[in-house]
Formats: C-alpha cells, structure tokens, sequence
C-alpha cells in the first residue's frame, strides 16, 4: 500500500498552490488527513453527536462507545496493559504538562534533579523549568554529540540517585535523531527515577510499545499522526496514575460531590475532567486504524528512505548544511538544514512561491538552536504521503533560491 | 520559473539594504537601548537611539534575521534620523498601514521604505519587516 496511491486519500494534496502542484513538507508541524478520518468526524457528529457518560438514550450511548472505543485502539496501538492508562489530552503538551503539575508536584523536593536533553521542544522542557523553579529542585540537560545523538555515557554520567524524573523526546523535531528510550529508561529506573518519553514526532511514525521501553509515562498528539487537532494521548503506569492527584475539576471527573469534599472517578476518567473532546477522539481512533492498516513499519521504512534520499540530493546544492544524523536510519523523516548567505525565512518564501510548504524558524527549540549556533533553520519534514519527486521538487525549488539570491548578490 | 512574484517581494533596493546595511552598530553613549525578538521565528534586533530635545539626532541597530526584516531596520533607521519623535512615530504609524495594505498619508518621502510595499502581499514575512519599527516605537515613546 506504501505508494502513490496513497496521496489519493489526501484530498488537500490535491490543490495548485501559487500556480504549481503542492508539495507539502510540514508534516512534523502537523500532518495532512485522509478521507477516512475526514469521514469519520463528519458521520460522528452527523448521527451519533452526543454527550459520553450520562445519556440513557441510545445517540448518548453511541458517542461513548466510539469515545471508549477510540480508547481502545490507542491502548492497542502502544501496546498499553489496559484503558485505564490512556488518558485523552489535547495533545502533547498538555500531556506532558499533566505529568509535570500532578506526578512533579508530588514526587519532587528540593534538592532532587529533572534531566533532559539539549534537543528537547519547548513543550518538554518549560513544564520542568517551571517545576524545578517550584520546588528549588536542579534541572540538568544530557548533552548532544555533534551528530545530534545522545551518547549513553553521557546519560549514564547525567542521570544520578537524586533524579527523580528523566523526560526524552523519542525522535527530535528538529535534528530528526531516534533516541534509545529503551536503555535510558533502563538507566533511569537504576537511579529510581521515572521515565517519560515525548512522543510527539515518534508515534506518527513508528511502531511504539509501551511495555518493551518500559516507559512510565508517554505523551503524544494525534493531529501529527492523521488525526484531528485538539486531542493528544497521555499513557502512564496505572501504579503512577492511581496514586495522582487530577490537575482539572469539574464535571465528568467526580465520583461524589458533597458542599465541601469531593471523590474521583476511577482511572481514566479522573483526569477527564468537562465534556471530553469526542469528535477528536473518534478521529484520532480513525487515523490509528488508517496506519494500523498501512503499517507503522511499512511508514518507517519508507520515511528512511525518503530521509535518505533527501539528504543524498540535498547534499548536491553547494553552501547547503545538514543537520543531525547523516545515517538515515538513525532518524525519523525530516530534514533540518541551511543554505548559505539565504536566511530560512527567505528560503521558505522562494519555495511557497514554487508550491512547496516547509518550516522556517527555531521550531520551538531555542535552546537547541543555539547549540546549533543557527538563529533558525529550515525543516522539511515527510510522511508516508510524500514521494521521491516530492524532494526532487524540493531540491529544484532551492536552486531557484540560490540562483534568486546568488544574482542579488 | 519566473521570479516575476518574487521581485514584488525582493526589490532590488531590499536587497542593497541587506547586503549594505546602513546605521549598523551601536550607540554607546547616551542612547536609548531596545531589544526586540520576534518569538514565532527567531529574527531578534538591538536598537540604539539618541534622542536630543525631541530629534532623533542618532539611530543604530544591529541584530540577526532575513533579508525582510534587517533591510527594514536599515531603512527604518535611515529615515528617522534627524526627525522629530513625533514625526517618527507618524512614519511608523504610516509604516503599519502600508503593511496593512491600507490608505497611507503621503505627508512623507518615504524614500527606500516604500520598495518595502510588497511584503503587504506576503502576509506570513508583516512580522519581519514591523519588528524594528515596533522597536523605534518603544524606544521613542
């Protein structure tokens, strides 16, 4: 099924943009949507539009059976024990937000150290700032080697018995770099710290099993995957889940609410807190069904190889500077790069001009940028809708830049 | 392809205003100090300002961007110097307009600005060329 074809499930893909064919190359921004998850929304709110958890009648009950059904496939597509540890989000962010308020707050004191790493989002690192800030707790970064991978002795040096939590992006947005979450979550648990792993730009793109990493905690968001806006997963241990506390109060979350106590419900739903984002979830279970079907494994091979590809032409374009891993195999499917003398932001517009959409800017890593000592980069990043030629235009596009601004200058 | 899109964009006096930034620097003594980036992709100015009895008697920036937004402050910096801080906040005033695509006064020459007339076509680079505008705003205000 991995073939051209499959840009055929993208209505969007098939526009002119600026009178040419579009090339969309944004997808660790955020990823197109086949028909099917399209499809999906619109008969939700169509025929089974409805409340979840309260209603008698029977639109009530088919609104929470697909929102729970939604549950499941999530729970099967990450191999988690069971639904209780699947937590509807609006995404990433809050994802990891949830783990920072909730678990950090009570977990983490003064003196105790949060280790990330130098490539992490902004999404990934604010919340433990804000929580090492909180509790006067010590946040430390595991440096980069000059590839843009982690070096397990550096981890193993950085991570100590007063860690308490250790979070890591499983594939980097920027650098594209695959981390092995396995062996660090391995060298957390030594020191007794809990695992957390942002999975944002990983699970659109790879096969994850929560139980093999052994991670405790996992964050992702389902618009990069296929799915819709507004709905992301938070996986964690039940262990950790159960003894939380729920950052958000309201409706669907309690279980008994007197004048001054309240109860919670039963996991998931004690973090649930107001009417969930439904049509979000049933898209989400849709895109989930969509790559299941395609192969998660078949995505990665083929995102490998378009990574190869890429860097292979790019590499043609002289003054052009690649960042992050050379082996493709080492990284999921983008590439961060720089032209000389032609600042991203120009890059990005001589491309739109020529219909190809890429990202230009610090991609939410400014601490990472300036590791990288760029102001901005520009990133194109693909998935399994995106072709060979898709690059070969990409590579056409950016000699028209050099040649644009060669001439000026 | 045809650049012709393009050129709206890249004028040719851009360009010599990129590549020849004038006013690049900065002001040691006496002057007023702005730093402004603009957060959503990394282009980041540092202003120097002496103002003397209501004139703008000096105007220096340096900083990192693209070709939009530096050959802006240049511009910028060009045309304030030697005028009165109100009439410079009425050149930004105008400024803001034109990247609007909106009526502008023609009370002013705008000199090089006005080959920055195109960026109003190209809604995504308005936050390039307005940030040392914006920075001239807070610093005169």
């Amino acid at each position: 099924m991995m073939n051209k074809d499959i840009k055929s499930y993208f209505p969007i893909l098939n526009q002119e943009v600026n009178g040419h064919k579009l090339v969309y190359l944004d997808s660790a921004a955020t990823s197109q949507k086949p028909i099917q998850v399209i499809e999906a929304m619109k008969q939700y709110y169509e025929f089974d539009n409805s409340n979840v958890h309260r209603g008698v009648h029977t639109l009530g009950n088919r609104a929470t059976d697909k929102y729970e059904g939604a549950r499941e496939k999530v729970r099967k597509f990450i191999n988690a024990n069971s639904t209780e540890e699947i937590i509807f989000t609006r995404g990433t962010t809050t994802a990891l937000n949830t783990v920072a308020s909730s678990y950090g707050r009570a977990n983490v004191a003064e003196g105790d150290e949060i280790v990330i790493t130098h490539m992490e989002h902004h999404s990934n690192i604010i919340p433990w700032q804000q929580l090492a800030k909180e509790k006067n707790a010590t946040l430390k970064y595991i440096e980069l080697e000059a590839d843009g991978t982690l070096n397990l002795e550096k981890v193993r040096a950085t991570i100590t018995p007063k860690t308490k939590i250790v979070s890591v992006s499983m594939a980097s947005n920027v650098l594209g770099t695959i981390n092995p979450i396995k062996e660090i979550a391995q060298i957390a648990h030594a020191n007794g710290a809990v695992m957390v792993a942002d999975g944002a730009q990983a699970a659109p793109h790879m096969k994850i099993d929560v139980q093999d990493l052994d991670v405790d905690f996992l964050g992702f968001s389902g618009h990069k995957m296929c799915g819709p806006t507004g709905i992301g997963v938070l996986y964690g241990k039940k262990e950790h889940l159960e003894k939380m506390e729920p950052i958000e109060f309201g409706g669907e979350m309690i279980d008994f609410v007197g004048l001054y106590d309240s109860t919670w419900k039963e996991l998931p739903w004690k973090f649930e807190g107001g009417t969930p984002i439904i049509a979000g979830a049933v898209g989400l279970g849709a895109a989930i069904d969509f790559l299941t079907e395609i192969g998660l494994d078949n995505i990665a091979e083929h995102e490998h190889k378009l990574a190869g590809y890429a860097m292979d032409q790019l590499e043609t374009i002289d003054g052009l500077k690649i960042f992050g891993p050379r082996d493709p195999m080492k990284r999921c499917g983008l590439v961060t790069f720089n032209l000389d003398d032609v600042h991203p932001h120009d890059v990005a517009t001589v491309l739109d001009m020529n219909g190809i959409a890429v990202r230009a800017g610090h991609h939410c890593a400014q601490p990472l940028m300036k590791c990288l000592q760029q102001v901005a980069t520009a990133r194109a990043s693909f998935y399994l809708y995106n072709t060979e030629e898709d690059i070969d235009r990409l590579v056409a596009g950016l000699r028209s830049a050099k040649e644009y601004f060669g001439d000026v200058f | 392809m045809s650049f012709n899109n393009l050129d709206q964009l890249y004028r040719s006096v851009i360009m010599d205003h990129y590549k020849n930034p004038r006013n690049k620097g900065s002001i040691e003594e006496d002057a007023v100090t702005i730093d402004m980036n603009n957060p959503t992709c990394g282009d980041r100015i540092h202003l120097t300002l002496k103002v003397t009895d209501g004139i703008v008697e000096d105007a220096k920036f340096d900083g990192e961007g693209c070709s939009i937004s530096m050959s802006s402050a240049s511009m910028m910096t060009q045309i304030i110097k030697g005028k009165k801080v109100e009439e410079a906040l009425e050149l930004a005033e105008i400024f803001s307009k034109m990247m609007m695509g909106e009526d502008y006064s023609e009370k002013y020459d705008l000199e090089d600005v006005e080959a920055l007339q195109g960026v109003s076509q190209f809604p995504a680079r308005i936050k390039c060329a307005t940030l040392a505008w914006k920075a001239m705003e807070k610093g005169v205000k």
